[in-house]
């Protein structure tokens, strides 16, 4: 007889339980989710610069060294925020690749003479496609790219000074690593990978 | 009486006045709303059908909780104007939603695809309703079971003492 009336008990334990797991997920940001684009080949694309119009240049730009790549607009009020963290990884000598999402050239450069210009080259995306393939759904985002091509890791939105120490820089270290112990993809074969080849463009 | 009638107006009035003007600049501005969301035109009226619903069954991936035929947000725009071109191009409705899974995630699928993430979601309420069906079986089970359960020889004996005692059972009759 004492046990049906502990299973009367049943559906108010899994009530509560129920409770307890969707109370825990209520702090969830509802924009964090996983990025269909990890360890995957970058997109294709091909797009002049920012700097240049004339210039093409496609996804074999991120083979060879690790990269981070950055989606901006000068629309974008956040990017103009995240800049110095920005300026703080390029000291760092982290490779900087910029793409000027759904903008002008003129407004994107004069974004850069403003706030500082911490990248190697700007893919210029005036129609957002290269976003669009990105899974960019507005800026700024942010992406690490192995010295394979192969997208390793997606941040979207405004990355907090924290992020640069928490994230960013073991990210990078971890997926710089084995790249580095083994295949050397024909650059400068030297001890600090991902601090060399600051100088070359500036 | 009267005066509290009148006053009653002065303030019925405005706020009445005030009411329609309000309702009047929300009908502007749903309208405006409604002119921001461009949905493209097809000649084709199966093409039509197709890329209502897909942008129905879509969700914005910068929008809380908006189908991509539903939000003004630049990303939603994007996304209308590749279903277009795709189904255009003669893609299929799941190679639309393949493409748009490749890139934003399945997020963006209002109906989730059954795999291993999420085969509790679909599966959940059928094992609920068997669980129950199977809850209310038994309780059933076990109620006919007590119900028709022969009485032992002890039980017997006790309701032969009770008839002797109280007299024989009326049979039901009310009246007689």
């Amino acid at each position: 007889m004492s046990m049906p009336r502990l299973v009367l008990f049943v559906p108010l334990l899994i009530v509560v339980g129920l409770g307890a797991f969707l109370y825990q997920r209520l702090d969830d940001d509802p924009y964090a989710r996983d990025s269909a684009l990890l360890s995957r080949d970058f997109p294709t694309f091909t797009l002049s610069t920012l700097e240049d119009p004339d210039a093409r240049v496609s996804e074999s730009l991120l083979k060879g060294q690790v990269s981070l790549v950055n989606v901006w607009g000068e629309w974008c009020p956040t990017c103009k925020h995240e800049m110095p963290q920005l300026l703080d990884l390029a000291d760092r000598g982290v490779r900087m690749i910029g793409v000027d999402y759904k903008d002008t050239r003129d407004k994107g450069r004069t974004f850069l003479e403003e706030f500082g210009d911490p990248f190697e080259i700007n893919i210029f995306d005036p129609e957002g496609t290269l976003g669009f393939d990105l899974g960019v759904y507005g800026a700024p985002e942010t992406f690490l790219v192995d010295a394979q091509g192969v997208i390793r890791y997606h941040h979207t939105g405004y990355i907090r000074p924290e992020d640069v120490r928490e994230i960013i820089l073991p990210t990078l270290e971890r997926i710089t690593a084995p790249a580095a112990g083994g295949s050397d993809g024909g650059s400068n074969g030297s001890s600090g990978s991902g601090s060399d080849g600051e100088e070359e463009t500036t | 009486m009267s005066r509290l009638k009148h006053s009653l107006a002065s303030v019925a009035v405005p706020l009445v006045q005030a009411l329609v003007v309000l309702l009047f600049l929300s009908w502007l501005a749903a309208g405006k709303a409604q002119a921001a969301i461009e949905m493209h035109q097809f000649n084709n009226p199966v093409l039509q059908t197709r890329y209502d619903s897909l942008t129905a069954a879509l969700r914005c991936p910068k929008c809380q909780n908006q189908a991509i035929g539903d939000s003004d947000s630049p990303i939603a725009g994007d996304m209308r104007q590749n279903v277009a071109d795709l189904l255009n191009d003669g893609r299929s409705d799941s190679e639309i939603q393949n493409f748009m899974v490749d890139r934003f995630g399945e997020y963006v699928l209002y109906n989730p695809r059954l795999d291993g993430r999420t085969w509790l979601l679909w599966g959940g309420p059928a094992v609920l309703i068997l669980l129950g069906l199977g809850g209310v079986a038994l309780i059933v089970r076990a109620r006919r079971r007590a119900s028709v359960r022969a009485l032992d020889p002890d039980e017997q004996a006790r309701v032969s003492a009770l008839l002797k005692a109280h007299g024989r059972p009326r049979n039901g009759k009310e009246s007689s």
